[in-house]
């Protein structure tokens, strides 16, 4: 033990006496006794401030996830969780005069889709919408502290909410919506939005994008405040188009900030489920895979089979964690 | 001359047309929910814009229901038991991740930042199961233990990142005077770290009062359900009569404070999530 710690402790005590003024380098060698023996009670003294994070995360997530694990190669239910039975791969897919398991389910592909979808479709959207907020909110008039605690006001209002107050607007009868589009004559007739299938995922689209997009906006809104002031000048002297700025200086420039922003929401768009389960409950046109495995696991009481949907959830988006902290890394490779 | 004068006027007006399109846009929602929630539940079925006449029954009804005032006294339990648990962890955790370097803190940070991507419903029969073994079930309890899960890690990473901007010159005085990490912690670093702790407590109590999947998997009866779940619920006579009014009155009494907390600290909010997210 106390030699591993020595052996770890030279080369950071090289770095201490080259980091440090050149004064007190009269008392070194006491100094570097002093800083072995300090930086060892820190070393300890950090170990034993990470354990109870430590300890807690493990309870919460670590161990948690291991029976998920467990329990999608079991034919556990929710009321007979101890009496659970290995039963291999079947949940996943199993052949038995026909497939059969999750993988054999079209309910099953179609809330991967729909997951997709909505992901792809709601963080692009957010995106677009984020970057112009930004830019709005990054140009100097009067109010401007006004409108961004406006902004701030749909990413505070708890999802549940959000979804309860924009299914009031989209009722098909007496919602809003649909009475200031016929005031206009877009529409003919009311819409049943979050009922019909054609028009429930664009509903739900609708109201994540709203929730959501104030969150890309400020964090672009930080990088834009970042930005060098002396290229738009030099651009704003040269006559040079605001809109060819934006894309030759502007956007390259915000893109790693976007970036970040970006993958924040799509990991959350990958695991939706209250805007969803609110406003269009178990149908299948918007069931997204956190609502189908939730079904399957509490309202089926199929925890094997619910657990297996999960597991498979955790791993598409522990891949994209993955290749994010990968892209991430290289990145700040590339910087230093 | 004129005809550049033309362009740039028109340029602002364009400018404030966007201004007013993005602030409706944010804002309209919540005040027609307000309208909505002000309406006698004979008006409710005619559109209208604005409020012509003040009527509070949809407020009484909602305050007269017993479940509904549970749901509120357990989200304030619940909020702010997370909030101090991950202020206390993640503070002792932020001192060691952002003060200390030692050998496998990457590798604790990058599984903090792991955590806090999971997919909630992925741990949701496991942590189902260790609720129940621990009797948790249907208890607050049961919440505020999970819903560290999401809390922790962004409370770790935000404090962490403001951990390593304090200059170094402090905590070498603290040493050379023998304070101890936990004396250090406490007596110098907090009390410069009110502003980042305000800013990550916000955070976290904004995601805890706003948490709707495992209030509504680890909660059985009325008087153990949150606010979201409370609202969630709330169904009339059948699907298509739904009580919209008291549904509203209830969702902008539980949208006040947050929206009241968001515009005073709108700063502290956003050097929060940007702290946690650009540096991340």
């Amino acid at each position: 033990m106390t030699a591993r710690e020595q052996q770890g402790a030279p080369p950071d005590n090289g770095r201490h006496a080259a980091s440090g003024d050149g004064s007190v380098r009269l008392d070194a060698p006491p100094r570097r006794e002093r800083g072995t023996r300090v930086r060892r009670r820190r070393v300890r003294a950090a170990w034993l401030f990470l354990t109870p994070m430590l300890i807690v995360l493990a309870a919460v997530a670590g161990w948690p996830l291991m029976r998920t694990f467990w329990f999608s190669l079991t034919d556990a239910s929710l009321s007979s969780l101890e009496g659970a039975q290995f039963i291999g791969l079947e949940n996943y897919l199993v052949f038995d005069e026909g497939w059969y398991g999750i993988m054999a389910d079209p309910l099953w592909w179609q809330s991967v889709w729909n997951t997709l979808y909505f992901a792809l479709v709601s963080v692009s959207l957010e995106a677009v919408l984020g970057v112009i907020v930004a830019l709005v909110l990054n140009a100097h008039f009067r109010g401007r502290t006004l409108v961004r605690a406006a902004m701030l006001i749909p990413w505070a209002i708890p999802t549940v909410v959000s979804a309860k107050i924009w299914a009031w607007m989209l009722n098909d009868q007496f919602g809003i919506i649909n009475h200031l589009l016929m005031g206009l004559g877009l529409i003919a007739a009311p819409l049943s939005w979050t009922a019909d299938a054609s028009l429930s995922m664009w509903a739900v689209i609708m109201v994540d994008v709203w929730k959501a997009t104030p969150f890309v906006a400020l964090l672009v809104l930080a990088a834009l405040q970042m930005l060098p002031g002396d290229c738009y000048e030099a651009a704003k002297v040269d006559g040079i188009s605001p809109v060819k700025v934006f894309f030759r200086v502007t956007l390259p420039l915000i893109t790693p900030a976007l970036l970040v922003a970006v993958i924040f929401r799509a990991l959350d768009a990958l695991r939706v489920f209250d805007v969803i389960y609110v406003l269009t409950s178990n149908a299948s046109s918007t069931m997204t895979m956190s609502i189908y495995a939730r079904q399957q696991l509490v309202e089926f009481q199929d925890v094997g089979y619910g657990s297996a949907a999960s597991t498979l959830l955790f791993m598409i988006i522990a891949l994209v964690t993955v290749i994010y902290l990968y892209l991430g890394r290289r990145q700040l490779g590339g910087e230093s | 001359m004129t005809l550049r004068r033309l362009q740039a006027i028109l340029l602002k007006i364009g400018f404030w047309l966007l201004v007013g399109v993005l602030m409706l846009y944010a804002i309209f929602p919540f005040y027609y929910a307000v309208v909505t929630s002000l309406k006698p539940s004979s008006e409710l079925f005619e559109v209208s814009y604005w409020v012509d006449s003040v009527d509070l029954s949809n407020y009484a009804a909602v305050l007269s229901q017993p479940a509904f005032l549970a749901a509120i006294r357990n989200s304030v339990v619940v909020a702010i038991s997370v909030v101090a648990i991950a202020l206390l962890l993640g503070l002792t955790a932020a001192w060691a991740l952002g003060r200390v370097r030692f050998r496998g803190r990457t590798t604790v940070m990058i599984l903090v930042l792991g955590v806090s991507m999971f997919p909630q419903v992925a741990v949701l029969s496991g942590l189902f199961e260790v609720i129940r073994t621990l009797d948790l079930y249907n208890s607050p309890g049961g919440l505020i233990l999970s819903y560290t899960i999401f809390t922790l890690p962004f409370t770790v990473w935000i404090l962490t990142t403001f951990m390593r901007q304090l200059p170094d010159e402090l905590e070498e005085a603290a040493i050379v005077d023998g304070a101890s990490p936990w004396v250090t912690l406490t007596k110098v670093f907090m009390p410069l770290l009110w502003p980042a702790m305000a800013t990550t407590g916000l955070l976290a109590f904004i995601a805890a009062w706003n948490e709707f999947l495992f209030a509504l998997t680890f909660t059985l009866t009325d008087s153990e359900r949150t606010v979201p779940v409370a609202i969630a619920l709330i169904s009339g006579g059948s699907q298509y009569e739904l009580p919209w009014g008291p549904i509203m009155a209830a969702s902008v009494i539980v949208t006040v404070p947050l929206v009241i907390l968001v515009v005073i600290f709108q700063r502290r909010i956003v050097s929060g999530l940007t702290a946690g997210a650009v540096k991340g």
